[in-house]
Formats: C-alpha cells, structure tokens, sequence
C-alpha cells in the first residue's frame, strides 16, 4: 500500500506546489512513491529522497517527449498499481492528468484537496469549493483516492529522515488514442522573473482596483522606490494585464517578505495562500470591508489611484535623491 | 461549417459573505444573483466565432434547474443560435452525471443529424471547481480533449488550440475534430449582449430535455465555511492625507534601505 504522487517539475527540480504534495502525501502514514515523467533534471532524485520519497517511478519515451495528458494519465495508471492515493499538485497539468486518470480507473476525483481525514476509515477530504469561500468535505471511497492538492495548502517540508529512492522504470502501454491531443509546439513566454518577486523584501501587491493595463506606473514607482517587487492577482494575469510568473497566490508564486502591500486586491483565499506569511500586511482598498483589510496588519481606506501616487511623493520628498 | 456545442452552469454570483442552506449542503443563493464563471463566458464567445467564421452553428447547454433558462437566454443574446436545457436538480449532480447527461444530448442530437464537431465547456465550474466534467465527456464520447485552452482556430476537419505551458509559455495543440476542449478564460473578450440580441434570445425556443440515467451524485457529506476571524487591523487613514502615516509605518518596519 502506498500513496503515488505525480511529480512536476522544472530546472531546478521537483516544483514547489509538488514538493508540497509530497509533505502533504506524508500524512497519510503510508509509503510515499513518486512517478517522474520524461527527463527529469540532474539532482531530482536525490531531492525527492529528502522528501522520504521510497521509490522514484520513471515513465520514458517516444510518448513523454512533448505534453499529452493521457498518456502522462496512462503513466500514472501503470504506476498505481499498488496505490491506495494517487495525488498531485493543483496545477492545470496537474488537475488535468488526474482527470484522465479518474476516468482511466473509473473513480471520483476530488480536487484542490486541503486536508485529509481517514479516522472514519474512508478518506473524507476537505477541498476548497465556491471560489475558497467555503470548504466541500467529501468522502472518496474507490479503491484508489483521486485527489488534487491546492497550492500552498502546506508548506513544502522535507521529511526527518532522508531515502535513498530506487529509480524503477515502468513500462506505459501508450494507445494512439492517448495521443491524439499532444503539444506540437511551443512559444516562449515572457522570461520568468519570478525569482526576484520570491526573495524581495518588499512586494507591492496589485488587483483589479488597478483598472487597467495602463494603472500599474504608480506601483510600479512605489516597487522601485521601496527596492522590492510587484506581485498580482490572478484577475491581474487573466486580463493580461502584466505576465503570469508575477502572480501571487495558490496558483502562482508564494512570497513571504517583510511588507507586502496589497493594492486594490480583495483578498480572496488563493491569493492570500500565496502572501499570508508576509510579516506585516497592509492593504490599501477604497472597501473598508474587503477580507483583505479585515485580515491586514494595517490598512489606509481609500482610492489606490489617489493613495499611492501619494505615497510615492512621501517616500520622494523624505529621501531627496 | 462547424457545429460547436457550448455548456455552462447556472452558479451564485458570490459577492460578500455567504450563508449555508440549513442541511449545510449548498449555498442559500435566495437572495443572490446568479451568472456563469468567466471560463465559460469565454467558451460561448469562442463557439459564437467558431460559427460565424465557418457557417456553423453555437448550441447553448445547461444541466439544472428551469432557472438555468436566464443564463441560456444570456448565451443566446450575444449570438448563440439554440439552447438546450436538461432539467435535473443540479446539487445532486456529481461531475460524472453532468458529463453523462451531456453525453446523452450529444448522441441524441447526432441520431437526428447533428453532429457537434467541438464541444467547448469551462475549464472548472465557479461553485464546485471539480476541473473534470469535459475530460470526462471526452471519455465517454471517445474524443480527444485539450484542457484550458485560451484561444482556438478551426481550419477545415481540425483545430488549433493555446493555452499556457507551466513555465508561462504557450502550448500549441492542433486536434482532428470532433473534439473537446475546455476553456480558460484570458485569451479573448467576451462581447455584451446587445438590446436586439435580447430581444432575438427572447424569442428562441429552447429545448427542454430530461435525463434518462440516475445520477450518482457529487460524493458531497457538507459544506463548511471559515470561522469568522476578528479583524485586528490598524486604520491609518483614509485616501492620499494617510500617505504620511503609512511612510512612517514604512520606515518604522525598517525596510527601506
Ligand atoms: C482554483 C483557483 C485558483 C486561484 N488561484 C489564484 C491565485 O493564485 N492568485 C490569485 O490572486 N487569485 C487566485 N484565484 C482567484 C481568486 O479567487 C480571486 O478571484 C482573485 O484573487 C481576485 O483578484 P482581485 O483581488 O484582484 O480582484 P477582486 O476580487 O475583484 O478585488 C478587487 C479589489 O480591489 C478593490 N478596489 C477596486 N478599485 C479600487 C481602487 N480604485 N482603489 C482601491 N481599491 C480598489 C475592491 O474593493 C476589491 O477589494 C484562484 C481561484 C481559483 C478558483
Ligand atoms: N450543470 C452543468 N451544466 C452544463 N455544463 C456544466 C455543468 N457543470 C459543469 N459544466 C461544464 O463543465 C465545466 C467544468 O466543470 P467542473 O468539472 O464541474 O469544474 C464548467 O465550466 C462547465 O462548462
């Protein structure tokens, strides 16, 4: 018996959001494996053991060499075969290829799970349901538990004590079926400075209330002249305002810095998953009942088009250049 | 000419606080409004232009209840050319039901001639967020599936579908049709109805269809909200005059260098 968990990756390594999975895979009390797709990058494996992963998964070949959900979904089916779990991170990918698997297996499929509860015997899962605003508990009662974990639900931790993974290949038999939608190209976006926005001691935090594309010079200016970064909402990517690597959030970048700001953002759930560890939190929201001045350290009520223009002109005149 | 069937879901438009129905199996939406999640606002402006482009037609499904007409109506102001309505009691609809009643309209369309070559639906529905439904259907009509797709062009018997890589990129699909594809929103605008649009989705007569199979439901045992915290905030002021206090909270923090 053993939970499997999907790994995501990038260049440095297992992702954040799967190396919370993988914490989070650890409640469960029971052997953890992981399930790697196509090539992996150097020190993967070696990470995955300080998660006490017991043994690393490794599907390969001619189908995993550009994106296909179903055949990364008949991969995990091969690998599952003694999983009582299967999980991976909330991310579009990850979401989607377990999709594929809970119809693959014939089962329910329970996503952006929070916590997970087996003292009734079954697994009952809490996940996050109308937008975060309330929490659906749901009981999985298939043979094998389908199950997404929200992004930053828990922080990625490694276990007391480090395994030394055995890497297994698996053998998928890929139909062509499962090909028929496959990535056939790629563009490059925008590059990812997502970096700097996780180690700024500083974030400017912008939503909606920035009104447009052309609202972010003032922000902008109050990033620089506290030295630190912008992050947004999500509403802020989706209208494509600024790029994604700059959101905040369960499906973004998770920040902690000394200030953050949040201008003109409500403070919906998955937002606040992304920036809650901030040492001090202002808003500045013309709602005085917005949750994210309710949940803020200290706030100023008003107009962000009006407040940080303001501020910027403070932080100027007290530090004459 | 492409057929494009489009579906969306009748959702609460949560604005503030919500309160439980008292079983504390749904959402009490007596006193909200109700609309669909911008995914799929982005779905029925894409099968609208799939349509025009091609000489086709952009069906409207809802599963739920006969209120789901209001949305239908919606879909078919901006330029939807039908509805379908299934009724069912929508809170005992799992994400396996909803894709097998949508299934179930697909065949019975295809038995009188109509075949949709692309069913386009949201990539998570706003209320209960299962991010399955389309991969399902797609399981149970045995068609390709791409899930959160931005935009899409349909060229002759294929498509050709983006949507956002996990390193911020794009991802380019291009799918034989039939096919199904789930929808994020991001990629397109989706247009406003206009007056005579209202009048026009007025007077459409939609399809109203039962299901023939039991659902099994969505697994649901409750809802739960968060505990109310206190607020613990500290006011420094209102509008630009605050500007001083919040430079001296700077400051004081030590932040600046
Ligand atoms: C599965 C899932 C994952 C998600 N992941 C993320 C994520 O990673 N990150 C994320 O941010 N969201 C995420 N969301 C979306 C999240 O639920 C909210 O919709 C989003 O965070 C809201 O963005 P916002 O605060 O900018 O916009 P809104 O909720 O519209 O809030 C705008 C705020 O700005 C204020 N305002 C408006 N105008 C002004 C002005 N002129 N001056 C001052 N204040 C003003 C308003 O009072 C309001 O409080 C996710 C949702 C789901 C379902
Ligand atoms: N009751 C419904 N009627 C029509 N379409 C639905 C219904 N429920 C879900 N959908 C579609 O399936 C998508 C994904 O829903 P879900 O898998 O529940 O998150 C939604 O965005 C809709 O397009």
């Amino acid at each position: 018996m053993s939970v499997l968990v999907l790994v995501e990756t990038d260049d440095k390594g297992a992702s954040e959001v799967s190396r919370e999975t993988l914490t989070f895979a650890r409640r469960l009390g029971e052997d953890v494996q992981a399930l790697v797709v196509g090539d992996g990058p150097a020190g993967l494996v070696d990470q995955l053991g300080t998660y006490g992963v017991r043994s690393v998964l490794h599907a390969d070949g001619d189908a995993f060499t550009s994106y296909a959900a179903a055949a990364w979904a008949a991969a995990v089916v091969a690998a599952s075969a003694d999983a009582t779990v299967v999980m991976a991170a909330g991310t579009p990918r990850g979401n989607e290829v377990l999709a594929h698997v809970a119809c693959r297996l014939g089962v329910t499929m329970a996503a952006n799970v929070v916590e997970v509860d087996r003292s009734s015997g079954s697994l009952v899962v809490s996940r996050q349901v109308l937008g975060g605003a309330a929490m659906e508990e749901m009981r999985l009662e298939d043979a094998v538990a389908v199950l997404s974990v929200a992004g930053h639900a828990c922080d990625p931790q490694p276990a007391e004590a480090t395994t030394s993974p055995a890497v297994m290949p698996i053998e998928v038999e890929v139909a062509d079926s499962d090909l028929r939608a496959r990535v056939v190209r790629t563009e490059p976006g925008e590059p990812d400075e997502s970096g700097s926005l996780k180690s700024a001691k500083v974030v400017v935090g912008a939503g909606r209330g920035a009104g447009s594309a052309d609202g972010f010079k003032d922000l902008l200016e109050l990033a620089d002249l506290l030295d630190g970064a912008l992050g947004v909402s999500r509403v802020v990517t989706s209208l494509g305002w600024r790029p994604h690597h700059e959101q905040v959030g369960q499906t973004g970048s998770r920040v902690s810095p000394d200030l953050y700001l949040a201008c003109g953002i409500s403070g919906a759930i998955q937002h606040w998953a992304g920036m809650s560890s901030s040492k001090t939190i202002v808003a500045i929201n013309n709602d005085p009942d917005a949750p994210m001045v309710t949940k803020a350290h200290y706030a100023v009520i008003g107009d962000l088009h009006e407040v940080v223009p303001a501020v910027v002109e403070e932080l100027r005149r007290r530090r004459p250049a | 000419m492409t057929n494009v069937l489009v579906c969306i879901k009748r959702v609460p438009d949560l604005g503030g606080e919500i309160t439980l129905t008292p079983d504390g199996m749904s959402v009490d939406d007596t006193s909200l409004g109700h609309t669909v999640s911008p995914h799929e606002e982005c779905a029925v402006e894409l099968a609208i232009s799939v349509a025009k482009d091609t000489d086709g037609t952009a069906t409207v499904l809802s599963v739920g209840s006969p209120d789901s007409v209001e949305q239908l109506r919606n879909a078919l102001a901006v330029g939807c050319t039908a509805a379908v309505l299934v009724e069912a009691e929508a809170s005992s609809y799992g994400p396996a039901d909803v894709a097998a009643a949508i299934a179930e309209v697909v065949r019975a369309h295809e038995a009188v001639g109509t075949t949709y070559d692309l069913v386009l639906l949201g990539n998570d529905a706003s209320d209960t967020g299962d991010f399955q439904v389309g991969i399902r259907l797609s399981y149970l009509l045995d068609r390709p599936v791409v899930a959160g797709v931005s935009t899409l062009s349909v060229e002759g018997d294929r498509v050709t579908a983006r949507g956002q890589s996990p390193d911020g990129g794009t991802e380019v699909f291009d799918v034989a049709l039939p096919a199904v594809l789930t929808v994020m929103e991001g990629g397109i605008e989706p247009r406003y109805p206009s007056i005579p649009g209202r009048m026009k989705a007025k007077k459409v007569k939609i399809e109203q269809r039962e299901p023939s199979l039991r659902p099994v439901g969505p697994g649901r045992l409750r809802l739960k909200l968060p505990p109310a915290q206190p607020s613990q905030v500290t006011v420094l002021g209102e509008g630009p005059e605050a500007a001083g206090a919040l430079v001296d909270l700077i400051e004081e923090l030590g932040v600046l260098r």
